[in-house]
């Protein structure tokens, strides 16, 4: 297949428009930094520092998340207990979840005035330590990662086959041991990976240090960017930052790619219940402990953000006209970036699939990386592209609920391109010879074939891609203003005066949306099947 | 008639070269090791393939120039004949209609196929709730309505048991005759050949070595090639 087919057209333009999209706002920043001399960045102490720092909070962060989701997957992987599916439901969100609301959630525990403040006030002691700063980075960053990593940790071990662990309780294996020789070496194989994600994650994370760090000891490349262009107006020192951070991501995800194998996780995998452990008094209390532990950890925070966000503010903020428009654009964002970034990754991924079945594999690679581009320029560096760009272009409120748009949807691209890539993949591995000796094409192609075929992940798709962006701050931090904001950004702004009964109301929400919109949608397209025609 | 005239093709290291005839209203078996190219001979006919040089003609007419639902020609393949998201019903009608818009006699000759093959009373169940003799029989009816001269089977019935393979294919037999279709089909089983098959292709190294009526499938014959293919077969079965 030397020319390329009709149907990977739209997904190659696709991804060449993104490419030339994120192009744009480099050539962009490349203008504003004249001097282009990086070692200007060295050689100045704060922004050596800020560097030190980011990478400082990302290591520390990454290995707390995966040192503790270590003994936690295997205690859950060991234990039966009552909830343990609803508990899992919970991790698979800590990673999609308005960074705001765990936030708040995290605050009104850990926080000031939060209920171990209330506690150490009761003996008439000061909190013993403070939640903004390092602390606190940390304390989000393994709110968010811990969890996830359990559950990746987790499919690995439930991937062990039965028969090995027949073979473990044969040989009289304890706990120990069996964790050595059995477990450890179904976690290790996915280590390497999971590590490289988290540390990604950690070192572009932008909502978290904007809400918890920010001091001048405290702050990131991320939120340094923002803060020269936003506070300073130093739009030379922001172009700066932005190329420092772009440089930094391509090498860290060089570096990873380098180091992780790709075995991909096999997440369909029906994981054997391990029916053969050996048990004894130590390991019970072992495993509870863990299992205490993360449920102490994840769960208080978000049952908080429920309990507080029903108070006497609630009819107030309802009332407020701000509040409104905020959540008016809080969702059509989400709308059209959700929809634009399931339609783009179906698009490129026809492009890619096609290629992999004719055994183009580097082709498909390399258009599937236009796609996740963003993971290598983060939002807030395209995002400040964009944003010196249109300035010169004059009108810029005019145009940032596009940008807004845009960027969101880009940045939901990578996870979409992500669930959706191995099924795609499958379908037409299967189907493309039937499917062409049938003359089934085009829109009868995409009804009854992709469709009907994945419509349960093109959903789960599109409702990540919603709750991704609804949540987002880190496009609207640029793009925000007086007449344009969103619900992540009024709770932004009501954290930063302390308004903390009506962040409570605007957290509450952001969270009742993005639960209810899974139910919605799930419920929307329930299977209605019809069998004779 | 089909027609392979000097049709070339390679893939990887492996060259093809197909030069052959196919009579109308024939059973022809397509026999050979492993690799010689008896899929990529049915492959290039569907044209899923596209030869590098040569001709492919039926009834006299290039088909090299159609895509493979414009071709005379119904196809079964080994596996995944069924979309297993949609009913028994839905994959048949599939072959009148690319978006299931059927009139009323096309659900007319739906049905009566379907009774043909005796599938019409599992019409209405997913591919998961059928076994493997029904999933080959409803993609058999799909192949049926969809009316082609020509019947492509890529071993469709090697995953099943031996008593019901030859079930299937007797099957085959009496509805192509019936319905007047010329029938190609790839075995593996030189018994499946002897039983059904009015003639024979013997493909070996990327080339159809023998072609010819199946009386004279034996492991006399003097092809080297073929009688040793047939001796290696036969001692494997009767293992």
């Amino acid at each position: 297949m030397k020319t390329i087919n009709r149907v990977q057209l739209p997904g190659l333009v696709l991804a060449i428009s993104i490419f030339i999209f994120v192009l744009m706002a480099i050539a962009t920043l490349l203008k504003y930094s004249p001097s282009l001399d990086l070692t200007v960045i060295w050689s100045d102490t704060y922004y050596r520092h800020i560097t030190q720092f980011s990478f400082y909070q990302a290591l520390l962060s990454t290995l707390l998340s995966v040192l503790l989701a270590i003994p936690i997957s295997h205690a859950l992987f060991r234990r039966e207990f009552f909830g343990k599916k609803l508990l899992l439901k919970l991790f698979a969100t800590t990673l999609v979840l308005p960074v705001l609301v765990a936030i708040f959630g995290l605050l009104a525990i850990y926080g000031n005035s939060g209920l171990l403040a209330t506690f150490f006030d009761y003996f008439e002691q000061p909190l013993p330590f403070s939640i903004y700063g390092l602390n606190g980075i940390l304390l989000a960053h393994v709110f968010f990662n811990t969890p996830f990593a359990c559950r990746l940790f987790l499919q690995s071990l439930q991937a062990i086959p039965e028969q090995q662990h027949q073979i473990a309780s044969q040989l009289g294996l304890k706990h120990l041991n069996k964790f050595r020789f059995v477990e450890w070496p179904a976690i290790k194989g996915q280590l390497a990976h999971i590590t490289g994600l988290i540390f990604m994650l950690c070192f572009t994370s932008f909502a978290s240090v904007m809400a918890l760090g920010g001091g001048p000891k405290a702050t990131t490349i991320e939120l340094a960017i923002y803060q020269a262009i936003k506070f300073d107006f130093d739009l030379a020192t922001g172009a700066l930052l932005a190329l420092w951070q772009i440089c930094l991501c391509t090498l860290l995800s060089i570096f990873i790619q380098k180091f992780t194998s790709h075995n991909e996780l096999n997440t369909q995998q029906q994981g054997d219940k391990n029916s053969f452990k050996y048990d004894s008094f130590f390991s019970k209390c072992w495993d509870i402990a863990w299992i205490s532990a993360i449920i102490i950890f994840v769960v208080p925070p978000l049952l908080m953000v429920i309990i507080a966000g029903i108070n006497s503010e609630l009819l107030s903020i309802l009332t407020d006209n701000t509040f409104w428009k905020a959540l008016k654009n809080s969702f059509l964002i989400a709308s059209f970036a959700s929809i634009i970034a399931v339609t783009s990754a179906f698009f490129i991924l026809l492009t890619s699939r096609q290629w992999r079945l004719h055994g183009f594999q580097h082709r498909a690679d390399k258009v599937e990386m236009f796609g996740a581009i963003i993971l290598v320029t983060p939002g807030i560096v395209i995002s400040t592209g964009l944003f010196l760009l249109l300035r010169e272009a004059g009108n810029l409120s005019h145009l940032s609920f596009y940008i807004v748009v845009a960027v969101n949807a880009m940045m939901a691209l990578p996870f979409v391109l992500k669930s959706l890539a191995q099924p795609m993949l499958n379908n037409a591995q299967k189907y493309e010879k039937l499917c062409a000796s049938l003359g089934v094409f085009s829109l009868n192609r995409f009804y009854w074939i992709e469709w009907k075929a994945l419509r349960v992940t093109i959903l789960h798709a599109l409702c990540l891609s919603f709750v991704l962006s609804i949540g987002d701050l880190s496009a609207i931090a640029l793009f925000g203003s007086q007449s344009f904001t969103t619900l992540p950004l009024y709770l932004f702004q009501l954290l930063g005066s302390y308004q903390m009964q009506a962040a409570a109301v605007v957290a509450l929400v952001l969270l009742i949306l993005s639960v209810l919109v899974f139910v919605f949608i799930e419920k929307l397209f329930q299977e209605k099947r019809v069998i004779h025609d | 008639m089909i027609k392979f005239s000097q049709t070339r093709y390679h893939y990887k290291q492996q060259k093809f070269h197909f030069d052959l005839q196919v009579k109308e209203g024939s059973l022809v078996a397509i026999l050979g090791p492993s690799g010689a190219g008896k899929s990529t001979l049915l492959n290039l006919l569907a044209g899923f393939i596209v030869p590098e040089s040569g001709d492919i003609k039926i009834a006299n007419r290039s088909v090299l120039s159609l895509a493979p639902h414009l071709r005379p020609l119904a196809m079964l393949f080994q596996e995944n004949n069924l979309f297993t998201h949609l009913s028994a019903y839905q994959n048949i009608a599939l072959g009148l209609h690319p978006g299931l818009k059927l009139n009323q006699q096309q659900k007319q000759r739906l049905q009566t196929i379907a009774e043909q093959v005796e599938v019409d009373g599992l019409l209405a169940r997913l591919p998961e709730q059928l076994s493997g003799g029904q999933k080959q029989r409803v993609a058999l009816a799909r192949c049926f309505v969809q009316d082609k001269p020509i019947l492509l089977l890529d071993e469709p019935f090697s995953a099943l048991d031996p008593v019901l393979r030859v079930a299937m294919l007797a099957r085959v037999k009496h509805l192509a005759e019936k319905q007047q279709v010329t029938v190609l089909m790839v075995t593996h089983h030189i018994s499946d050949a002897l039983a059904v098959a009015s003639d024979f292709i013997f493909v070996d190294q990327g080339k159809a070595l023998a072609v010819e009526q199946i009386s004279t499938l034996n492991k006399q014959h003097t092809n080297t090639h073929l009688s040793d293919f047939l001796n290696a077969e036969s001692s494997n079965n009767n293992e």
